[in-house]
């Protein structure tokens, strides 16, 4: 038992290692995972967004949140297919009969999906920086915008892997993620939630993208984030834990 | 001769459906032993829980003197799994998948060690493609060495030869036979009667959930009547015309 604790980090660096080169060999997932979401900026600023009436003059700045969190939750699909081959492959049997924490298995793949989910936001907000998007955010406020980044790609990652662990086809361990991709637009992300009808806005102001986007914004533009961020941090905890206890339960199946 | 596996009254039932009713053997230290069953008589379960991979309903079993149960960091340190379906990492090099085991391991120099598993395979040519671009045989292969990595003491290869063509089968056989002269223990599952009398020590037969007959290869001929002589035209089979063609044809 307590030798294969010790090399708890040693065999997460192997894990995490392995699953980036996966990421860094196949281009077309970084690729996939900022030009969807660079396009759709670039639509929204350039042929929606003469049209969207915001209480902001610069909508980069307004969509940007929202624009970030469709990036992750179109990156953590990934993550979902390639656990998803592992288990078909026999890969997880093969590191499950041998004297590693079995723990790193699944870890790994985690680390990996928070890191290169880091990069490509990071190429978003810098395309973003040439559209116009302007911040008045301090050192403390980045990190915050940071801290909640990872929390919502932590949650969404346990989703995608109780999804690759438990998915039966390729299409299965992706396919649950079109949903999540889809909530940023019934939320404040591309328009003010006042303009739409009552039962849509009701969806709108109460589902976990809405807090998450406004916190976001109130960050980004140095605004006070009032109870926001809050809720933010409680739905992404929330859809965390509950995540990971499922993820875990089919993880020791 | 001491023991590596012992199994006693091994039970295990999936959704009401007893697979392993009660299943009893040993195997000695040294031995390449075969367990041969039909698909689906539960061969892969045994595997599995003598892997630690799944966890037995009833009866004990040991494997390198460790309780599969109660130690299984200690059986996992003592054994190796080769599965059904050659499990190598697609977008790693096949020297890279080495090196990653050779890590996960502990071993001191991963580096050498997937050097010297490259050659003894024949993959040194092929180590820097990835497995996608290998045959059959070449991925097998690279799947045994993955697991050798480190030179545990008790070998499971589960069908190893299942899907393979003929020339890459008899590859394999020899590397279970090389082994086993090195003092490795093989676990062998088969579907295939003539692997079992090809590389058996001792048979061991699974059928409906239980080991109906069990020893070496001359003790199970001696449960049949003696065989008549009979004098019949041999005709050469297939296999044997196919391998007599492809002649000693290297493995690109």
């Amino acid at each position: 038992m307590e030798s294969t604790k010790n090399y708890f980090f040693s065999d997460m660096g192997v894990m995490l290692g392995r699953s980036m080169r996966h990421v860094f060999r196949s281009m077309d997932t970084i690729i996939t995972v900022c030009i969807t979401p660079i396009a759709m900026m670039l639509l929204f600023v350039y042929v929606f967004g003469g049209a969207i009436q915001t209480d902001t003059d610069n909508y980069v700045n307004y969509l940007l949140p929202g624009i970030l969190l469709i990036a992750i939750a179109s990156g953590i699909a990934y993550t979902a297919y390639r656990l998803f081959m592992d288990k078909q492959r026999g890969i997880i049997e093969r590191f499950h009969s041998m004297p590693i924490s079995r723990s790193t298995v699944l870890w790994g793949h985690v680390l990996t999906s928070i890191v290169s989910n880091a990069i490509s936001l990071v190429v978003i907000i810098l395309v973003a920086l040439i559209m116009g998007f302007r911040s008045s955010a301090g050192v403390m406020s980045w990190l915050a915008v940071a801290g909640i980044l990872i929390l919502f790609t932590l949650a969404l990652t346990w989703i995608a892997a109780l999804a690759g662990l438990s998915a039966k086809t390729v299409e299965g361990a992706s396919a649950f993620s079109y949903p999540l991709i889809f909530l940023p637009f019934i939320s404040s992300a591309f328009v003010p939630t006042d303009s739409m009808p009552t039962v849509v806005r009701v969806f709108a102001e109460n589902q976990p993208v809405t807090p998450i986007v406004e916190a976001l914004r109130a960050l980004l533009a140095g605004q006070p984030v009032g109870h926001d961020i809050w809720v933010a941090l409680a739905w992404c905890l929330g859809i965390w834990i509950v995540a990971y206890l499922f993820a875990m339960r089919a993880f020791k199946r | 001769m001491g023991t590596a596996i012992e199994v006693k009254g091994l039970r295990k039932s999936f959704k009401g459906t007893e697979v392993l009713k009660s299943v009893d053997f040993e195997v000695k230290r040294g031995q390449i032993f075969t367990l041969l069953g039909s698909n689906g008589a539960g061969k892969t379960t045994i595997v599995k829980i003598l892997t630690t991979l799944l966890k037995q309903d009833g009866g004990t079993a040991a494997v390198n003197g460790f309780d599969v149960a109660s130690k299984p960091d200690q059986v996992r340190k003592s054994i190796s799994l080769t599965g059904q379906f050659a499990a190598v990492d697609e977008i790693l090099t096949g020297r890279e998948n080495l090196i990653m085991i050779a890590k996960l391991r502990h071993l001191a120099n991963p580096r050498q060690v997937a050097d010297s598993l490259l050659m003894r395979f024949g993959l040194t040519d092929a180590a820097d493609r990835k497995p996608s671009t290998y045959s059959g045989g070449m991925r097998r292969r690279l799947d045994i060495a993955l697991s050798l990595v480190g030179n545990p003491p008790i070998i499971f290869l589960d069908e190893p030869t299942t899907g393979l063509d003929p020339e890459a089968r008899i590859e394999v056989w020899k590397i279970v036979q090389e082994l086993a002269n090195g003092g490795t223990t093989i676990f062998l599952t088969t579907q295939y009667l003539e692997e079992a009398e090809q590389l058996a020590d001792r048979i061991a037969i699974l059928h409906e959930g239980r080991i109906i007959a069990g020893g070496t290869l001359e003790e199970l001929k001696k449960l049949f009547p003696p065989a008549e002589v009979e004098y019949v035209e041999k005709q050469p089979t297939l296999e044997e015309i196919f391998l007599a063609i492809v002649g000693t044809k290297g493995e690109k």
